[in-house]
């Protein structure tokens, strides 16, 4: 008998492990070193880039992670002045989703005002998670 | 604002806690099937089994809200909760079904030839693919993960990139 209640007990706690690696994952901000190469312009993007920061959001249709992340973020940028958030279908744009490695939705990139990307997320994000990134990635020149 | 949800064609959506909640039920069928597998008989943990790989048939051909975990939350989880925030497009979830489908069942069908006799060694089969099932329908149930449909939108992604 006891086997198979190490078996469930060590399968639970996988699974937890598991579980909290995603769970931490989710809406993690990455800053990466801007470069000329790594741009989104706004005929990329349709949309105006912010004073301060643009998320450009990559969805899918059946996503549903993807709702929560855009609701946050479209809040975010209603609320702060200089801060857009625009949302892009990656079955309408598959040359940009192959450039720019999106492996999963939602995965979203933080533009600085000339469209140089400072940083990545993925996953849905938390309000106070966006509010330091935001925080992050638009302070002058933190990111280098 | 253009969002990518409002495409026609579209099917209905469903409240999101419904498959959590039917995957906790999964889970602890599945904490059976494994308990179970201490017996010196393959049959009562290949039994039980069959009755997840059954409702993942039910799932992966209705959608997780036409199963009987689906009834179960209508009927005593959905009243005692407040309206859903927003709706879940019920296809990759009802992906995650079939992907639960051929875990199980493919410990099922090795189960059963253990169970019969004809190859007796097959019995580990049972508490792999209850296991790894195990394994899913937690994460779903307790963290809202869903591996199911992120290989759904893997797939999506695969397929139009091709």
């Amino acid at each position: 008998m006891i086997a198979p209640v190490l078996v469930v007990l060590g399968v639970l706690v996988a699974a937890t492990g598991l579980g909290l690696w995603w769970r931490s994952r989710n809406g993690a901000y990455r800053a990466v070193v801007p470069d000329d190469a790594h741009r989104l312009l706004p005929a990329q993007t349709g949309t105006a880039p912010g004073s301060r920061l643009t998320f450009v959001q990559f969805s899918s249709e059946v996503c549903h992670p993807c709702r929560q992340t855009a609701r946050v973020l479209s809040t975010l940028a209603a609320r702060e002045s200089g801060v857009v958030h625009t949302e892009l279908d990656v079955d309408e744009h598959p040359e940009l989703v192959r450039e720019l490695n999106v492996l999963r939705t939602p995965t979203v990139f933080a533009l600085d005002p000339e469209g140089h990307i400072v940083g990545r997320f993925s996953g849905s994000v938390t309000t106070a998670q966006a509010r330091a990134t935001l925080d992050a990635a638009s302070a002058p020149a933190a990111a280098a | 604002m253009p969002s990518p949800t409002a495409r026609p064609g579209a099917p209905a959506g469903i409240d999101p806690r419904g498959p959590r909640v039917g995957a906790g039920l999964t889970a602890l069928l599945l904490v059976v099937v494994l308990l179970l597998t201490a017996l010196e008989s393959v049959w009562p943990s290949v039994v039980v089994l069959a009755l997840v790989v059954v409702s993942f048939a039910i799932g992966t051909a209705r959608g997780p809200q036409g199963t009987w975990q689906g009834a179960f939350f209508k009927r005593f989880v959905r009243p005692r909760l407040s309206p859903p925030t927003d709706l879940e497009d019920p296809r990759p979830p009802t992906f995650a079904q079939l992907v639960g489908l051929i875990i199980t069942g493919v410990g099922l069908v090795l189960g059963l030839l253990a169970a019969s006799g004809l190859v007796p060694g097959l019995a580990v089969a049972v508490t792999v693919s209850a296991a790894l099932a195990l394994v899913a329908a937690f994460l779903n149930s307790v963290f809202g993960l869903c591996l199911g449909c992120e290989m759904y939108l893997l797939g999506q992604r695969l397929r139009a990139r091709a």
